[in-house]
């Protein structure tokens, strides 16, 4: 096998690190012996570097913004949202995950990646804690909407839900993925079913989403991005009991 | 579903190298790049879990860019070709650097598509011989002369008649 002539394909192959290794030794023997080949493996070889030199920096540049966010319609929140609560009622039964109003499929991949899978995280890991479920306990509201609105950096509000069954338990902050922390408040039945409501900022800038409805791992996690906060309900509820609930936390959010 | 979307956020930036360097423009390439994202976003499904992403993405970009070169040729006033050669990266440090960038971005330019193609995905993307087959749906014979001949063919354009003008930019 080694005895063979060297190929040109066998050239580019030793230029490339894709040469069978048993051909390594015979390669590099003819190069010796030859330096017409040397000559065109050095300038393959420059030719390489030569692109990595120029175009390697597009690939270490910041991805625009367009290309993870780009909505290419842009409806008014308030008409994706009604046209989202319209079709609720005929789509409970539907897919895991729909759409509504602006942002791109990728923009919404990405907002279910910092949003409604992080929120799903938190739900499983805090709420089965029967002693520290909670930073902060709901008898000190105005300490956690203060200490939570401070960290956050905009105006964090408790919604009530008491009218269907739920108390607040209290609050805690998270670590987020990026953009600063995240908050977590934390609801409970008489029946010590636990509900938590997640919000974090920066989740896709000035963005407002509508409804979207996410299984992460066995909890249901209705998320929207509204305003200064991308926010993400989570429970493990069947979807037709978690819906009035974030039915409720989002009219209160937006009275 | 999770996994596959950010696989393909993770591929962006290479995606991104590619097309700039395949279509000589920044505003095209980010056009396609968008479009292939769409695409695949679309397609996801069809994605075979553990299989290569960027390989996937790029036989997705192939055959946008493929249209999109058909419809460059069918209706060229709509698609205007000035910034063909438009130098977006960070400006070169010297004359004789933005010559050479100018030599490279024309000598790439004027190669065939389908060898522009080949050289890059195995010159700046890595790929292997076998995935660019794959990707650009060629045998690996074809991929292997296609390569050869844009090499030479740069190798000769660079080197100029004679003179060793080939030097790495930095």
């Amino acid at each position: 096998m080694n005895g063979l002539p060297v190929s040109d394909a066998e050239l580019h192959a030793y230029v490339d690190g894709q040469l069978d290794p048993a051909r390594q030794a015979a390669v590099e023997h003819h190069l010796t012996g030859a330096a017409d080949a040397a000559g065109r493996v050095a300038a393959y070889r420059q030719l390489n570097a030569l692109l990595h030199d120029r175009f390697d920096p597009v690939a270490e540049a910041p991805v625009p913004h367009r290309l993870v966010f780009r909505s290419p319609r842009r409806l008014p929140w308030r008409v994706a949202a009604a046209v989202g609560w319209l079709a609720f009622g005929g789509l409970l039964g539907a897919g895991a995950v729909w759409q509504f109003g602006p942002g791109t499929p990728l923009a919404q991949a990405r907002i279910e990646a910092t949003l409604a899978r992080p929120a799903g995280i938190a739900h499983a890991v805090y709420t089965p804690e029967v002693r520290h479920p909670v930073e902060v306990v709901a008898s000190e509201e105005a300490h956690l909407v203060g200490w939570l609105t401070k960290r956050l950096g905009a105006r964090v509000r408790a919604p009530r839900l008491d009218g269907l069954g739920y108390q607040l338990v209290g609050g805690r902050l998270l670590p987020a993925v990026d953009d600063g922390p995240a908050a977590q408040l934390m609801y409970q039945d008489a029946t010590g079913t636990r509900l938590t409501l997640y919000l974090r900022g920066g989740v896709a800038g000035s963005e407002t989403t509508a409804f979207r409805f996410a299984d992460e791992g066995g909890v249901g996690v209705f998320y929207w991005v509204d305003g200064p906060f991308g926010y993400a309900l989570s429970a493990t509820l069947p979807r037709a009991e978690l819906l009035p609930l974030a039915h409720a936390v989002y009219a209160q959010l937006n009275p | 579903m999770d996994d596959a979307g950010a696989q393909m956020l993770e591929q962006i930036p290479r995606l991104r190298r590619y097309a700039r360097a395949l279509t000589g423009s920044a505003a095209t390439a980010d056009d396609l790049v968008q479009d292939c994202l769409e695409r695949a976003w679309s397609r996801l499904h069809r994605w075979r879990r553990g299989s290569d992403m960027r390989a996937w993405l790029f036989t997705i970009m192939h055959r946008l860019n493929a249209n999109r070169v058909r419809r460059l040729v069918a209706h060229p006033a709509e698609y205007p070709l000035d910034d063909a050669h438009e130098r977006v990266l960070a400006a070169p440090g010297s004359p004789e650097a933005a010559l050479e960038i100018d030599d490279l971005d024309a000598a790439l330019a004027a190669l065939p598509d389908g060898q522009r193609e080949v050289l890059l995905l195995v010159a700046l993307e890595g790929l292997s011989y076998a995935a660019v087959a794959q990707v650009l749906d060629l045998p690996q014979g074809t991929v292997m002369s296609r390569l050869h001949r844009a090499r030479e063919r740069l190798r000769r354009e660079l080197a100029g008649e004679g003179a060793p003008r080939l030097r790495r930019i930095k």
